[in-house]
């Protein structure tokens, strides 16, 4: 055995959980009373004892987790992936097959979480040995490494030979199975660490995270002071779930197709935002929240129609022009909250907005330097006075009644004659060309949703 | 089911919460200090031995405050959905396969239009696709390898990315297919470590970052300007989202502090934070309604935070999932929940009820980015094993 051991900077079990889990669950599986049952295990001449088959690794971890074989031979693959298990047939091929074939759990020395990152005066010496015993025949990569090694370290090249031959005498005295044994739980170790080119790289963590340990105290205020009854709010998720149901393409299915499915993108064009009438789904949903009728253009429409009829028509208008404000381009602001000022607050302005006189107060100050969020209390007082007041009334009214009559249900779509025959799937234009293109007639723009590009 | 609202608990509760932040102020300031104003920014304490004294009362006020909320009678998520009907059986497949990356795909994002998506890589390419027909439109290499955030605009006409470049980078989606997409690359945003993740806010003027550094940044796209920045976490953020809500100016950040905190985006101060996984928090998504969000994290369990109780109100785990969960998403509902996790499978889980609805197999590597389409169709996983895939 070599001696090096590494310790990284890091603690890895710490970084790396999933070791852990693995840990337990190899543990666990050697557990005297629950564990796998082990037993001799012949290769050609040689007993090696506590080996198991890849099925009763499978059925164990079937058993103790309550899953199917599919996801057990899934897990266990990573057990052997991970060199925490190596097969004896075949000790090259790190993976897990569900049949007859002996395994063995790999010794916790040599651990990946144990001896991590491996040295590589550790790989030169098992090399070395690898060497010597083969005659100088190693595989193709291992040659490769080892002449770069050898090149690398050369200075302390008598060192790792010395090892190494020491090493082979000291395994020369044990027992063939202890010696097979040995080899092989080294092996797989590398196999791991240094895996042959082609291999996945099991060790392969991605960018390193680090921690900035931060000295600073931080304090977080809570802005809420109340800690409500979770109860309350838990029943509020199973409204939303039960509320939306219907309206979840993945759960529930959507009509008349799932274009990804059945490649008819007739989903799509019923309720693109510029369908002419919409489906009785999306009308519906604008019922659910004020919010989702503000979000769907053509809920907003709608909307604006209905205010107009009332003559409240200014805070929509009002509102999306905060929403301009908010979200447009930082050079524009100035000009803007301008805009806004004279058509909405300024007095006797042609579509004054209502506000009470403190907001109305604080944001004609805050007018005289605009930034992005001067217009925000007003505009937040605009969308509540929307919610409680124009939008119930909204979704009682005749307009919106009769729309949610006339709107659309899609029929499913017929299943084709020839089911295995897919459907062409045709394009659509790319948003960024819309864009560019249909500035000039809003018309164009419903029409050139067309099918075949 | 009905509860009654022992109004007595809370009163006590809010007054035993407000005094311990004058406690808490008290000490900072000293017994001289006579104004209390009632919300205090983030302080700095000068360094001294008086740090260590501070944080073993900032402990142990924690601990009184979570015994004050335990008194509360609070009940898990799925004790209180015991009575909603569970989902049948659950079948999803893979409907598209996206093959063209030379290597792993790290980050993926839908436009709005539906069926259109943009990828990154580790080598530092940047493919938009139409997921529908599988065609790519447009591609761009990135002169940084490890592209581990990307982002649609809203209007579809652009995208973000960045990486270890530690900037994010805007590019204008050009139609004429013989122009340099590079050439008009625009550099937003710039921080001192690797960008974990960016987004764009409701327009295609703003976006928000997070990155290695610690701190997440919301940038003006025209001038390249910082508008804000979040300062909280102790180590690398790796990922955020925004609120779907009413008001719309908040965000939620996840690290590897194991902390996932929710921002006010005018302020920029932490409103709220979440402390309860074991490692490193790799996504976080809010539920539709954005009342609450989900985190996925390393220590391979998902969690759901309701914001509205300031808790922890489900874990999603299983003695059978060892590997971390990279990337998490809601179906449209919010019934479900979709992660993707380092060891190559996809998990959907019953939100309500806490139980594992399907196990997806499929990907050949670790799952690195899992999102929902914008109508809820579909959902795009991508992965180390260089593909992306669309199930319905």
């Amino acid at each position: 055995m070599t001696i090096s051991m590494v310790n990284p900077s890091g603690n890895l079990r710490e970084q790396m959980p999933f070791l852990t889990k693995m840990e337990r669950v190899i543990v666990s599986m050697q557990d005297p009373d629950v564990g796998m049952k082990m037993r001799n295990q012949r290769l050609l001449i040689t007993v090696i004892p506590h080996a198991m088959t890849g099925s009763d690794i499978v059925s164990w971890l079937t058993q103790k987790y309550a899953i199917t074989e599919e996801e057990a031979l899934h897990i266990g693959n990573f057990l052997v992936k991970y060199g925490y298990i190596y097969p004896l047939k075949e000790p090259r091929n790190l993976c897990l097959k569900q049949d007859e074939s002996p395994y063995r759990f790999q010794t916790p020395y040599y651990w990946t979480s144990t001896r991590w990152p491996a040295s590589e005066m550790d790989y030169a010496i098992y090399l070395a040995k690898k060497n010597i015993r083969k005659q100088g025949e190693l595989i193709d990569y291992e040659k490769e490494c080892y002449n770069v090694l050898h090149k690398r370290i050369n200075h302390t090249w008598d060192f790792v030979v010395m090892q190494a031959r020491e090493q082979l005498r000291a395994s020369k005295q044990r027992r063939k199975a202890d010696r097979l044994v040995l080899e092989y739980q080294e092996q797989a170790y590398w196999l791991v660490n240094r895996p042959p080119p082609g291999a996945m790289e099991v060790l392969e963590w991605g960018p390193e995270r680090g921690s900035i340990a931060n000295p600073r105290v931080q304090l977080v205020t809570g802005h809420c002071f109340f800690l409500n009854n979770a109860c309350v709010c838990e029943c509020s998720f199973v409204k939303y779930c039960e509320q939306y149901q219907d309206h979840d393409p993945i759960m529930q299915g959507c009509l008349p197709s799932n274009p990804w499915i059945t490649d008819d993108i007739m989903y799509w064009n019923m309720n693109s935002e510029t369908a002419v009438m919409p489906t009785k789904l999306r009308v519906e949903r604008w019922s659910f929240s004020f919010m989702k009728l503000l979000n769907d253009p053509l809920g907003q429409k709608e909307f604006l129609i209905y205010l107009e009829k009332e003559f409240s028509a200014e805070n929509l208008l009002f509102w999306q022009a905060c929403e301009d404000v908010q979200h447009g381009e930082t050079s524009r602001i100035a000009d803007k909250v301008d805009e806004v000022y004279k058509q909405y607050l300024a007095p006797g302005a042609s579509n004054w907005v209502n506000i009470d006189s403190k907001t109305m107060e604080s944001t004609l100050e805050g007018i005289h330097q605009p930034n992005r969020f001067v217009l925000y209390d007003a505009q937040r007082h605009i969308y509540f006075l929307m919610k409680k007041d124009s939008y119930p009334r909204y979704l009682k009214s005749e307009q919106y009644k009769n729309l949610l009559e006339k709107a659309i249900v899609p029929q499913e779509t017929k299943k084709s004659v020839f089911p295995f025959m897919r459907r062409q799937r045709h394009s659509s234009p790319s948003p960024a060309l819309l864009t560019q293109a249909g500035d000039d007639d809003g018309k164009a723009l419903s029409s050139s949703v067309r099918l075949d590009l | 089911m009905k509860r009654k609202c022992s109004c007595k608990r809370h009163i006590f509760c809010l007054g035993l919460f407000c005094f311990i932040y004058i406690l808490f102020f008290k000490m900072l300031c000293g017994p001289g200090e006579r104004y209390l104003p009632r919300k205090m920014a983030a302080q700095e304490v000068q360094p001294s031995e008086t740090i260590a004294k501070l944080k073993l009362e900032s402990e142990t006020l924690k601990t009184k405050l979570e015994e004050e909320r335990a008194k509360l009678h609070d009940v898990e998520l799925h004790q209180v959905a015991e009575k909603v009907e569970p989902l049948g059986q659950f079948v999803m497949k893979t409907r598209r396969t996206l093959k063209g990356h030379g290597n792993k795909v790290l980050c993926m994002d839908w436009c709005k239009d539906k069926r259109r998506i943009v990828s990154s890589s580790q080598d530092g390419k940047v493919i938009v696709w139409d997921a529908f027909t599988t065609n790519k439109e447009h591609a761009v290499t990135m002169p940084c390898t490890w592209v581990m955030a990307c982002a649609y605009a809203p209007s579809g006409c652009a995208v973000a990315c960045g990486g270890l470049d530690n900037k994010c980078s805007v590019y204008p989606l050009s139609l004429d297919k013989n122009e340099n997409l590079a050439a008009k690359k625009k550099s937003v945003a710039m921080h001192t470590n690797y960008l974990s993740a960016c987004s764009f806010t409701n327009s295609d003027m703003q976006i928000l970052t997070s990155s290695g550094d610690g701190t997440c940044a919301l940038w003006d796209v025209e001038s390249g300007q910082l508008l804000q920045s979040f300062h909280g976490h102790a180590a690398d953020v790796l990922c955020l989202d925004l609120a779907p809500s009413e008001t719309g100016n908040t965000f939620v950040s996840g690290g590897c502090d194991k902390k996932a905190n929710v921002w006010d985006m005018r302020t920029g101060q932490c409103i709220q934070s979440f402390e309860t996984h074991e490692s490193d928090i790799n996504s976080v998504r809010y539920y539709p309604s954005g009342d609450a969000f989900a985190s996925g994290s390393d220590d391979a369990t998902c969690r759901l935070y309701d914001l509205r109780a300031d808790r922890e109100v489900a874990i999603y785990s299983k003695e059978s999932i060892i590997f971390g969960a990279s990337s998490v998403d809601f179906s449209l509902s919010g019934r479900l929940l979709f992660g993707g996790y380092n060891d190559y499978t996809i998990n959907v889980w019953d939100v309500l009820k806490g139980t594992r609805v399907a196990i997806l197999f499929g990907h050949e590597n670790r799952v690195s980015t899992l999102r929902v389409s914008p109508d809820g169709t579909a959902f795009c996983s991508g992965s180390w094993d260089h593909t992306l895939r669309v199930w319905a």
